[in-house]
This record gives structure tokens, sequence and C-alpha cells, in this order.
């Protein structure tokens, strides 16, 4: 049997050892101060300008490139950390070309914008290489908050509390705290340790204390919650995952997307990492494309991606797709999978029938074809689990599986406030969710002191 | 094939684009190059008196200011006249003049304000088989404090005197470089032309600081910690020249004086409207000492192609083309209306346009119309200012249109006239003339 490159099954060690730290860079390598000026210099400075009123957050963009063109770095750091203080993660992991830089003049004018995701990191990168903190707690005001999760909405929201003097206590599940951003965003977008010395750069507010390993609903109930703090914040994400109903799904080599990134995002050395040497991927978001791209840079030799409806449908960007295509991922539409084709408890293959859109509904036609895999990723969407809110799940209105917040965030429980992917309305994003950390604190703060 | 050969108070050159007198003319080796490159002629680098050389400072002579991109657009120095040998300066220029007999050779000089300093030089410029002479003064820093350069041109019957002594003592033409550290140039001009004066040439170095460093409070260049003014060139400074040569072009005392423009000049279509303005040719520095004396092809194969196209076979049938049309603005028609129009498919949605109209003049563009990101522009507002043509990024997007005799100006609510009409008639003016039946 071959060994290397070409291993059957799920192997690890496919590629030379140099080879994965090249594959695992960074994506879009960081500004050095010459290209920022360069760049910065191509902001119109335009009146209410397009991209800020595309962001999520509502960055003050063109002021901040001002002041990077003017060389003020740190100043910039401060307007981008004003409105979002994971400016840095979502400079590296947001999809600019469906939000600001879709919306920047210069794509209209001549296909190509400011690169405003690019700058963003250049001065939250200054900022944060100089430990140059922006913020100073307010006086006590003796109010304790609790916040379930410490991803990007919970980490938000707690910056945000602790500004205004309150006492926050993040309840995580996860040994580590960053949620996603630690344990899901693909490791080319935010190498280095990136997530952690965030998270670090965040806490040194002070005021904000970590309980890592506390899950709700296992160690503790809401109820306990809403006893003993004066207001609670659910942003604890989306821990389900969507089942794909097709026969052989609990063989030996079939998992979830999700999990496969979490270990990848944890792996020492991922020349440990096994990977199979055919892989599927199911589904047609963010995180099939991440799957299936490191499973590529992983070493494997031939990864498809199969989504059910067609290339317009997909949830994952115009560019994420040309990514993974770059990457040598095969991209194939209109195919469903069926059946995991299994020999010896282990999977060998995918059955997958064609599917068309009749009278706006999707539908099998009939006509089967198998894919060789050894390795088949399910990336078809996570879903909130209500489980762990132990009974007040009931409580709290839900709609569409995920729970309904009002603008400013507010459940239909008193004291209770939610944000982030566990709320519907969100669009599933690190900078949604740090927005809706965010105003979820102000209106906390409003209610608490108001 | 347009004919670019420039004939300048009687100096041939094969084009009108020669160096000005600064550090791409202190040497043979520099000289030899640019002409290899094309360009048309020089004027050699300042050359002062007899005896010890002058001196420059060892620390930093220019400074500068950038556009996007650290595009270089305004240089100042800080730089004295040559810091040669005369007799070395005076080898050179016979060898090149002699091994490139076609192009423009022209001496710059600068000696203290007495008859005997000069007429101790001129012999041996003239000895040297230069085209011409052109006296410098202009210089704004350091040889001024010594009672030459813009010390002279500053006072007009300083020029009128030297540039006597200089006519009396040689038979090369005089061209006598112009100072804009003064109010009005007119009066240095027609002081050039008293005193018999060829030809003028402008403008040398503007006065300027172009920065000061934060950090130690020092102006830029800056030479252990202090700073001087120098003087400023470049792109910023071209629409002062352009004015200048306008003005000396246009005044009765001194019209038909030959000029040689300078300030600026870049591109040839700056060179091109210098010379519609007046000026006979162009001389050029900074360009120069930003991109090298390649920049000269571009320049003249530019002329080339527009005068092909506009039908000009020689560069006198564009010379002056301009000059008549720059008037006094008591003059200009004030039934003359234009409104600003946005192109729709041109416009990106930057919003410059509204924000500069908003906030700072007239209110006249939209930014929302219904409930949708747009801009245009409402007539009854535009004054026709040209302020927001300047601000959009996009060339060609908004233009000014001016209003057809008969039309209503919707701002005003009055019909425009057909007719010419300027202050000086207008109804408004305490000292209106009456108007001619
Ligand atoms: C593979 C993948 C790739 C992605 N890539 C991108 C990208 O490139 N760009 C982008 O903008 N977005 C991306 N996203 C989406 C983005 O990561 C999420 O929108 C964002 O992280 C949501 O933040 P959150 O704080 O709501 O939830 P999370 O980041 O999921 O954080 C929730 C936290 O709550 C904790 N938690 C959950 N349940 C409990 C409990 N019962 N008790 C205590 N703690 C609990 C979790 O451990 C976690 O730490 C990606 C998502 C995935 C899955
Ligand atoms: C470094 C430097 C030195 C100069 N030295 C002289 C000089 O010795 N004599 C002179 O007449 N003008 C001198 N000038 C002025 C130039 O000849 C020219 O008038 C001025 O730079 C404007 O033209 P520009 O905008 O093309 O540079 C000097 C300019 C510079 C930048
Ligand atoms: S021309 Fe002046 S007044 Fe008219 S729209 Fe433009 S900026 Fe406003």
């Amino acid at each position: 049997m071959a060994d290397g490159r070409y291993a059957a099954g799920i192997a690890a060690g496919r590629l030379d050892s140099a080879q994965y730290a090249e594959n695992f860079s960074d994506l879009h390598p960081p500004f050095d101060q010459h290209e920022a000026l360069v760049e910065a210099d191509r902001c119109y400075f335009c009146y209410d300008a397009p991209c800020m009123q595309a962001c999520p957050t509502s960055i003050d963009i063109p002021l901040f490139i001002r002041q990077i063109a003017t060389g003020n770095p740190l100043g910039s750091a401060k307007t981008i950390f004003d409105q979002n203080i994971l400016g840095g993660m979502c400079a590296r992991v947001c999809p600019t070309e469906t939000l600001c830089e879709e919306a920047c003049v210069r794509e209209a004018a001549e296909g190509k914008p400011v690169q405003i995701g690019r700058l963003q990191r250049y001065a939250t990168d200054t900022a944060m290489a100089r430990g140059r903190q922006f913020y100073e707690r307010a006086a006590p005001t003796g109010k304790r908050i609790a916040v379930v999760g410490a991803g990007p909405a919970g980490l938000a929201c707690s910056h945000r509390l602790s500004m205004h003097g309150h006492e926050v206590t993040i309840f995580e599940a996860k040994p580590k705290a960053g949620g996603l951003n630690e344990y899901g965003i693909a490791a080319y977008k935010t190498p280095d340790g990136f997530a952690q010395a965030e998270v670090d750069y965040i806490l040194s507010i002070g005021g904000i204390t970590i309980e890592n390993g506390k899950a709700l609903g296992r160690d503790f109930a809401l109820a306990d919650l809403t006893a003993n703090y004066d207001a609670v914040f659910l942003g604890a994400g989306l821990a389900g995952v969507n089942a794909l109903r097709a026969q052989g799904e609990d063989a030996a080599g079939v998992e979830n997307a999700v999990d496969f990134i979490a270990t990848l995002r944890q792996a020492d050395d991922l020349s440990k990492l096994p990977v199979g040497r055919n892989v599927i991927v199911i589904g047609g978001g963010m995180t099939a494309i991440d799957a299936a791209i490191q499973s590529k840079l992983l070493g494997a030799e031939q990864v498809t991606i199969c989504y059910r409806r067609g290339r317009e449908h997909m949830n994952a960007s115009e560019y994420e797709q040309e990514l993974a295509a770059a990457n040598g991922v095969v991209i194939r539409h209109w195919l469903q999978p069926r059946r995991v084709i299994v020999e010896n408890g282990k999977a060998v293959g995918l059955e997958l029938e064609y599917t068309a859109l009749r009278d706006g509904r999707l539908v099998g036609t009939g006509e089967a074809v198998t894919l060789e895999a050894d390795q088949i990723f399910k990336a078809i969407g996570q879903s909130f689990d209500p489980v762990p809110l132990n009974g007040s799940g009931n409580a709290i209105e839900m709609e569409a599986g995920r729970i309904r917040v009002d603008a400013e965030g507010r459940t239909s429980l008193p004291k209770v406030w939610a944000g982030g992917d566990c709320v519907l309305g969100g669009d599933d994003l690190t900078v949604s969710a740090v927005a809706q950390g965010r105003d979820a604190a102000e209106s906390i703060h409003r209610t608490l002191v108001g | 094939m347009a004919d670019i050969r420039n004939n300048f108070v009687g100096i041939k050159s094969p084009n009108p684009f020669w160096l000005a007198s600064a550090p791409p003319t202190d040497k043979e080796y520099n000289v030899v190059r640019a002409f290899k490159a094309g360009w048309g002629g020089v004027v050699w680098k300042t050359l002062g008196e007899e005896g010890p050389p002058i001196v420059n400072v060892n620390g930093p002579r220019y400074g500068a200011i950038w556009g996007a991109d650290r595009r270089l657009l305004g240089l100042n120095n800080i730089e004295l006249i040559t810091d040669r040998e005369l007799q070395t300066n005076l080898r050179e220029i016979k060898q090149v003049k002699r091994d490139w007999p076609d192009r423009a050779l022209v001496v710059s000089l600068m000696v203290p304000c007495e008859e005997n300093a000069w007429k101790a030089i001129l012999p041996l410029v003239e000895e040297t088989g230069a085209d011409g002479i052109e006296l410098n003064f202009g210089c704004p820093h350091g040889m001024s404090e010594r009672g030459m350069g813009s010390a002279v041109g500053q006072v007009p019957e300083y020029i009128e005197m030297v540039t006597r002594w200089c006519k009396q003592n040689t038979r090369m033409p005089v061209i006598v470089k112009l100072t804009p550290n003064i109010t009005d140039i007119r009066y240095p001009a027609r002081a050039a032309k008293h005193g018999g004066a060829d030809a003028v040439s402008l403008i040398n170095t503007v006065s300027s600081i172009t920065s000061v460093d934060l950090d130690t409070f020092s102006p830029e260049p800056s030479i252990d910690g202090k700073g001087s003014h120098g003087g400023y060139c470049g792109p910023a400074v071209k629409p002062i020249a352009l004015n200048m040569v306008a003005e000396i072009a246009r005044d009765p005392e001194t019209a038909g004086l030959p000029i040689s423009g300078i300030g600026g000049v870049t591109t040839w279509r700056d060179a091109a409207e210098f010379m519609a303005l007046g000026a006979g040719n162009v001389q050029v520095c900074t360009a120069a000492m930003t991109y090298g004396f390649k920049i000269v092809q571009e320049m003249i194969e530019g002329l080339k192609n527009w005068m092909d196209e506009k039908g000009h076979a020689r560069l006198e049938d564009f010379i002056g083309r301009a000059t008549p049309n720059v008037t006094d603005w008591q003059y200009l028609n004030l039934n003359y209306v234009t409104k600003a129009h946005i192109d729709q498919d041109l416009c990106i949605k930057c919003g410059r346009c509204h924000i500069a109209c908003e906030d700072t003049s007239h209110q006249a563009i939209t930014a929302m119309v219904d409930g949708a990101r747009h801009f245009e522009v409402i007539e009854e507002e535009c004054v026709g200012c040209n302020l927001c043509v300047n601000v959009c990024p996009v060339e060609g997007c908004i233009t000014m249109q001016p209003l057809a005799a008969g039309a209503l100006d919707k701002r005003t609510g009055k019909i425009v006239e057909p007719v010419y009409a300027n202050w000086t008639t207008h109804p408004n003016n305490p000292a209106a003339k009456i108007a001619a039946e």
C-alpha cells in the first residue's frame, strides 16, 4: 500500500512537514506600512459611506482609513474598536466581498474595491502589537451580569458591559474561550493563535471573569442565573448539527464538518491529523467550503463538494467558491446524498441522486451516481440546541428553531437577552454576532442603570 | 507631422523643451545625458563670479509634499548657485556647445550688483560660444541674503540697471529670469524690458517651508535641527506660473516680449498650456529631477500628436492663442449661466459632490431620492460654481452645462439673455457705466 500522499483510506502525514506550514499560512498576508498607505490613499472618503452602511457593526470606515493615511494607525484602531471590539478577527474572517467591499464605490467604479478588511487588520494589528488599550471602565455600578458562551457575541457583549462598569461572568462550556473563532473559523484565516490573543486583548479591560468548562443545562440552569445575576446574556451559538437522513450515516468515515474543523483548529501537529484520500463534503455554505479546502490542504487527493441545488443558491460567496476551486476542490451541483456505501463498517463511497427544481420544489430525478469516498463531511447546517435551556426553552419564545429577540436583543423572558447565531434574524457571521452582543449590552445597561 | 523646432530670441533648438538652470544642468555629464535623451536646450546651472566657489549645506537640501501614492507634487530646495569652479564650468560649456551645436545652450549668471562684476564675467561666457545668458534674479534663498538673486529681482530699478549693463557689454541675447516672490509680476517684467532684455523667463522658485517635523519641531529640510525657507517648484507651482506668464503676455507695456515659461512643467500638456498663454518655449526642472531625462520623449511626441490632431503645423500656430482670452473679472459675461449635470450612468455614488455642496456651498445636490441613494443637481439652487465637478473622483461624470439663451434659470427665475453683459454695466455696480444703446 502506498504511503504518504496516496495512502488509501483516512491517513495522516500525506505531505512533507514543511508543506503543512505553507498550506496553512495566512490567506491574505498582512499589509506592510507602504501597502497600507497606498491602499488607504484609494479611499474617496465618501459621504454617508455605503461601506459603513454595509458593515453590520457600522464601523466608520472612511474615518479609520483616513487615519491610516495620515499616519495615525492607533487612532484608526480606536475608531474600529469603538464599534467592534473584535475588529481584528472580523478583518480576517468577514466575507468583505459581500459586505463593506461589495458596497465600496470603487467596486462600482472599477471593480476593485478598497481593501477595507486588510486595512482594518493593519490598524487593529498595530494597536494589538503595541498592547494599546483604548478603554477604561466606568465607575463600578455594582451590577452583575452572566453571559453564556464566550464566542464573538458573548465577548462583545461582555466588553461593552465591563466598559459601563458592570461585573461580568462568562460561562463557557468549552475549555477555551473564543467560540467559533477558536474552534470553527478556517485555520488559514486566523493563524498564529490570533483568536486567543484577541480574547486576551478584550479581557484585559478587566471586570470579566470566564468560567471555562461550565455548561448551561449541565452545570447550572437558566433559572440559577436569573436568580443570582441582574441580567443574563445568551450567546451560545449553534451547538446542534443537522442530520443528513441518508442511509449509512453512522459508518466510520462520516463526520460532521464542524467537528473536523474543530479538531483541526486544536491540532498541535497537522501532519498527525488524518484525512481521506477521496473526500466528499455535503453542503453549500461557508462550512462546506472550509472543510473542503482544509481537507485539500491536508493532502487529500480528491475533494468534491456536493450541493443539492445550483451554484446561484449556494450560501458560500462567489469569492469563497473561487477560493475552493483555486485550491483544487471540485464543486458539483444538483446532487443529494442517498446512501453511504459501507464496507467493513467503513465508508467507501456515496450514492447521490440528481435533483431538479420542479414548480419551485426540489425533487430527486431518480437518476443516481456513485462517487468514491473514504471520508464524508456533513456540512448541511448547524442548529440551535434548546435542550440546555432546560425547560426554560418552552418559556423563552423561539421561532424557526432559534431564540426570538427584539431589535435590542431582549428575549421574551425578563432579565434575559440573547444574540449571535442562537437568535433568529442574524446572518450567521462573526461580525453580526459582535453587533448583536454589543447592542444587547447597551440595552442591558440602559435597563439596569437607565 | 508637426514641426516643433523652436526659435527663441534667435536661439534655435530642435524642440521647445529646455532644462531650467538647476542641478540637471550643473555639469557636462548631466547635460550630455540630457541632450542624448532629446532635450532641445539647457540653461546651465547659475554661475557666480570668479573666486572661491560657493559652499552648499552638507545636509538635506530638499523638502517635498506628496499626493496620493507619494506622487511628488511640490519640491523645495535650499541649494545655492553652482558650487563648482567657474573655469571648470566654462570649459565644459564650451565643450558641450561644440559637441552639440544644434542644441540651445544658455548660461545663467548671478554676480554682485556692480557693473564691473558683470563686465568681468560676460566676455568669459561669450568666449564659450554659448547662445545667450539668463540673469538669475530669482533665487529666493541664500544668495538673496548676499544682495543677489531675488534681492535684485524684487527691485525693478535694479533689474533694469543690471539688464542694461549686460546689454551694453555683450552681443549675446539676454533673458531675465524673474522671481515670483513679488506682488505684481508686471513691474519686474516692465523693468527688464526697459533695460533692453531680449526676453524674460519665469518663474523661479517660490519662498516656502514645506513641512515641520513634529518630533524635533524643525522645519524641513532640517539642517541640524534648523531650517531655512527654500524655493518651491514642481506641479504645485504651475498655476502661479501660468498666471504670471499670462499677466506679462497681456500687459500692453510688455506685450510681445518673448517669454520662456517655467514652473511645474511635467507633461506636453503643461508645456502647451504655457505656450498657449504666450510662452515661446518652456523650461523644466522638477519633472526631470523626479523622473529622469526620459520624460522629454513623452513631451515631444505628445506635443506633436496634439498639434497634428489640431492642425497646428508649427509652434507659432498656437503660441499666444489663449492670451486674448485672459481678461479681467469685470469683463466676464454675467449672462453666461451654467448648471451642473450629473451623468447617472457614470456616477459611482460616493456622495462627495453632495457633501461638498451641502456643507460648504449651495445645498444644490440631493443625497436621497425616494428613499434611495441618489445624487442629482437641484437646478433651483445650483449657482454653477463647479465645486462638485472638481471634487468628483470620476472624470466626466459631472459637467457644467450652459443654459441656452432664452432658457429659464430656475435659481433666479430669469430668462437667460442672449447678449453679453458684464459687471461694468451691471445695475448693482455703483460705478456702472451706462450700457451702450
Ligand atoms: C466552520 C465555520 C466557519 C465559519 N467561517 C466564518 C467566516 O469565515 N466568517 C464569518 O464571519 N463567520 C464564519 N462563521 C460563522 C461564525 O463563526 C459565527 O457566526 C459566529 O461565531 C457566531 O458567534 P456566536 O458568539 O453567536 O457563537 P459561537 O461562536 O458559536 O460561540 C458560542 C459559544 O457558546 C458556547 N456554548 C454553547 N453552548 C453552551 C452552553 N450550553 N453553555 C455554555 N457555553 C455554551 C460555545 O462553546 C461557544 O464558545 C463560520 C462558522 C463555521 C461553523
Ligand atoms: C535644486 C534646485 C536648484 C535650483 N537652482 C537654480 C539656479 O541655480 N538658478 C536658477 O535660475 N534657478 C534655479 N532653480 C529654479 C529652477 O530653474 C526653476 O525655475 C524652478 O525649479 C521652477 O521650475 P520647475 O517647477 O520645473 O522645477 C533651482 C531649482 C531647484 C529645484
Ligand atoms: S455647481 Fe456648485 S452649486 Fe451647483 S451643484 Fe455643483 S457644487 Fe453645488
